[in-house]
């Protein structure tokens, strides 16, 4: 191997050419492991149908527990207005320890308890309701918490209008969702899926392959190639690259298609910040893979930087607005924040300058900035 | 015949936990990121909201919208960006995120309510992330209708004289992470446990020395087995640290019993572990195993309770949620951490873990040699 039989060729006309090989060889590993058709289309897919359907952040039909300790008309005609609405399914219990004993064994999650002196003192103007939520599902006690109070409210003013007592309508509120007028979470959920889908592909799927390269040490036979390591790097992405292209347009159409989800800003931005973030995946994982050398140690920290940060901290499933000032932070660490940020505006908003820029940039910063490593790590280890 | 065979699986437990803990990367990556997962899960993972930036349009200028407007702002999460005196001109706020709600108390808010009618206040909202601002809508909402019996009762009005008093059993302050970390317990180690199941065996089988084990006197079982044990160890460990953490650090009293917790945790590592040994069955190395990890995993995660309440699923993926142990494993963990639940309210539960287990690791067992050819 001293005396290469056929030179490299130079210029920019032989690293293409070697390029054009390793791609070909790459995209031929890749199609022929259904592992990477599983996370490259049915990953995305199964994903927008679980986002889509399963995922329903608001509640109805929540099974409630109705104890009316009187029989007055008052009392029924507040229980029916539980029982009209779409956001209950009462059940009656006779008392409040039979109610009690219900929401222990989780048949209810809810106990309303209308007491045995509420028509009486609702003459005089001080009748009481209460409700007990079970607290272990928070998000669900609070919503039927609310959901609670409103009916019971809505009931009382009928009531006084009903009698004439009222000596005014109260405050209307008037509510309008902008960008989201149907008020449907598929339509921040799905959009947000973007983001899942290409860091599982650009840096779950990117840190595994290299991973492996290095731990059976074909990498090194690559390095005694008249291969250079950046042509190395560019052939073993690009495949990954187009392979999270295909994820983005699954994405796009199923969001388009399936769910009604608008697509407000335009397609050519969003195609490029997507690559954009496409590229800081990329770069996680080939750094992460350069660093561990190792595929299962690769696959443990990938997740705990690229995949659960994605997820958790981008303002996809939680918003950061809620979380504790470090954590929010920390959030703008990882580049899933911006991506995210894009995603909801140009989905939902359109194309919103004063933010698509300034996230855009911090993303190729990233980009540039870890695949510079990723390019000097490979390099290093030829020495 | 016994005695050797649980020898035998004694070594092979030996050895894979050798395999497991001789790296230190190794072993720095199964105690490192629960802990830190859960931390981070912990505090990001809330629906709750701190402060909502708004924009006040007031085109009312009376006593009475000024004092709704102190009434928000005393509440101490509205916060206000701009005052303005059009809509249009807050749109921009709101399209560049500064603000989340756009109020507008319209221009006879107080002479409408004065003279019988009803006052209008317009809430604008930032769609783009409709949970938060279904949130935010909810908090005016509530502080509006407390303006409003306010003013009422003041006027010698009776009407929304009925006071609904709430009370929130398990979790009374109604904490997002008091329902969110126990639940970590089991959505984190099966994160973890399923992935180092699946990963040990095809690391075995890419290394080729899972050939070797099979031709060594060893029955698929005791394979099965010695592959199972040491991530049951692993898992049981991981989820005392969680539980440490929620315990010490976030302070979430603890109101059942250990031993139930245990035993739950032990029934559902085994179901995760038993899906795990059965990916790894089917895959041919440790990139398809990982990419099957996957592939279950985000299901099992967004299918579990989790993040949403599994009844409000339409009912196809309510059956998909029947095979899904974290589902069962959320519900004991809830049930024992925070309800204090025994034995009866979760055998349910706990048989369908047993189930679970019990149909994939034979299932698992048998591919171990079936796979080969």
């Amino acid at each position: 191997m001293k005396e290469p039989v056929n030179r490299p060729e130079r210029g920019l006309r032989g690293a293409l050419r070697r390029i054009r090989a390793l791609i070909r060889k790459e995209t031929w590993q890749l199609l022929r492991d259904p592992s990477s058709i599983a996370i490259g289309i049915v990953m995305p897919v199964a994903l927008l149908i679980l986002f889509g359907y399963g995922i329903n952040l608001d509640v109805k039909n929540v099974p409630v527990a109705i104890v009316m300790e009187e029989n007055s008309g008052e009392a029924r005609g507040l229980a029916s207005a539980f029982e009209l609405s779409s956001y209950f399914s009462p059940k009656p219990a006779k008392t409040m320890a039979e109610a009690e004993t219900m929401l222990l064994s989780s048949q209810v999650k809810a106990i309303v308890r209308i007491p045995s002196d509420f028509a009486r003192k609702g003459a005089t103007g001080s009748s009481e309701v209460q409700v007990v939520v079970n607290g272990s599902d928070t998000n669900t006690a609070r919503l039927s918490l609310s959901y609670a109070e409103a009916a019971v409210g809505i009931w009382a003013a009928k009531e006084a209008s009903r009698q004439g007592t009222a000596i005014s309508k109260g405050v209307t509120i008037e509510p309008r969702l902008w960008f989201n007028e149907a008020n449907d979470s598929s339509y921040f959920l799905v959009p947000g899926l973007v983001v899942l889908v290409m860091t599982l592909i650009g840096a779950l799927l990117t840190a595994l392959v290299m991973a492996r390269e290095w731990e059976r040490g074909t990498f090194e036979a690559l390095f005694v190639t008249p291969v250079r390591s950046i042509e190395i790097l560019l052939g073993k992405t690009v495949p990954y690259f187009m392979l999270g292209l295909a994820g983005l347009a699954l994405c796009v159409v199923g969001s388009r298609f399936l769910f009604g989800v608008p697509l407000r800003g335009s397609l050519l931005v969003l195609t490029v910040v997507s690559m954009l973030y496409l590229l800081v995946a990329l770069g996680l994982g080939l750094a992460i893979s350069s660093i561990t050398k190792s595929q299962f140690i690769a696959s443990q920290l990938t997740v705990l930087v690229t995949f659960l940060p994605a997820m958790m901290l981008s303002g996809f499933m939680f918003d950061p607005r809620s979380m504790p000032l470090a954590v929010q932070i920390i959030t703008y660490i990882f580049p899933g924040r911006y991506f995210v940020t894009l995603l909801q505006t140009l989905f939902l908003a359109g194309n919103i300058w004063s933010i698509i820029l300034p996230n855009a940039a911090v993303l190729a910063g990233m980009a540039a900035a870890l695949l510079a490593l990723a390019v000097r790590m490979t390099r290093k280890r030829i020495a | 015949m016994l005695i050797a065979s649980l020898l035998r699986i004694i070594t092979l437990i030996r050895k894979e936990l050798l395999v497991i803990l001789k790296d230190p990367r190794s072993r720095a990556s199964l105690i490192a990121p629960p802990i830190l997962q859960c931390l981070i899960f912990g505090y990001a993972a809330t629906y709750d909201l701190n402060t909502v930036p708004y924009a006040l349009v007031d085109q009312d200028r009376t006593t009475m919208s000024r004092d709704l407007v102190a009434k928000l702002e005393g509440s101490g999460i509205f916060e206000r960006v701009a005052t303005l005196t059009q809509t249009g001109q807050a749109v921009r706020l709101l399209d560049t995120k500064q603000a989340v709600l756009i109020i507008v108390i319209e221009h006879d808010f107080e002479r409408q309510l004065e003279a019988g009618a009803s006052g209008t206040v317009q809430i604008v909202a930032d769609g783009r992330n409709s949970n938060t601002s279904g949130i935010a809508q909810g908090y005016v909402n509530t502080i509006v209708r407390d303006f409003t019996s306010d003013w009422l009762s003041r006027n010698g009005s009776r009407d929304n004289a009925v006071r609904v008093t709430t009370r929130a059993w398990y979790n009374p302050q109604l904490e997002t992470r008091w329902s969110m970390v126990p639940s970590l317990i089991g959505t984190i180690t099966m994160l973890m446990t399923m992935m180092l199941t699946a990963m040990s065996v095809a690391r075995e089988r890419e290394e080729g020395t899972f050939d070797q084990l099979l031709v060594a006197p060893f029955t698929p079982t005791e394979i099965m087995i010695g592959k199972a044990v040491p991530s049951m160890i692993v898992g049981i460990t991981q989820a005392s640290a969680i539980l440490l953490v929620a315990l010490f650090w976030f302070r979430i009293p603890f109101s059942g019993s250990f031993l139930m917790l245990y035993l739950g945790l032990s029934l559902f590592l085994a179901a995760a572990i038993g899906f795990g040994l059965l990916l790894s069955s089917i895959a041919a190395n440790m990139q398809q195993a990982m990419i099957l990890c996957f592939v279950f995993l985000m299901p099992f995660m967004l299918l579990s309770g989790l993040m949403s309440p599994t009844d409000n699923m339409p009912e196809v993926l309510q059956y998909a949620t029947m095979v899904n142990p974290l589902k069962y494993a959320i519900n004991i963990t809830r049930g024992v951490y925070l309800e204090g639940a025994g034995l009866n309210a979760l055998l349910p539960d706990m048989l369908a873990l047993v189930a679970i287990a019990a149909v994939t690791m034979p299932i698992a067992a048998w591919m171990f040699r079936h796979r080969l050819n």
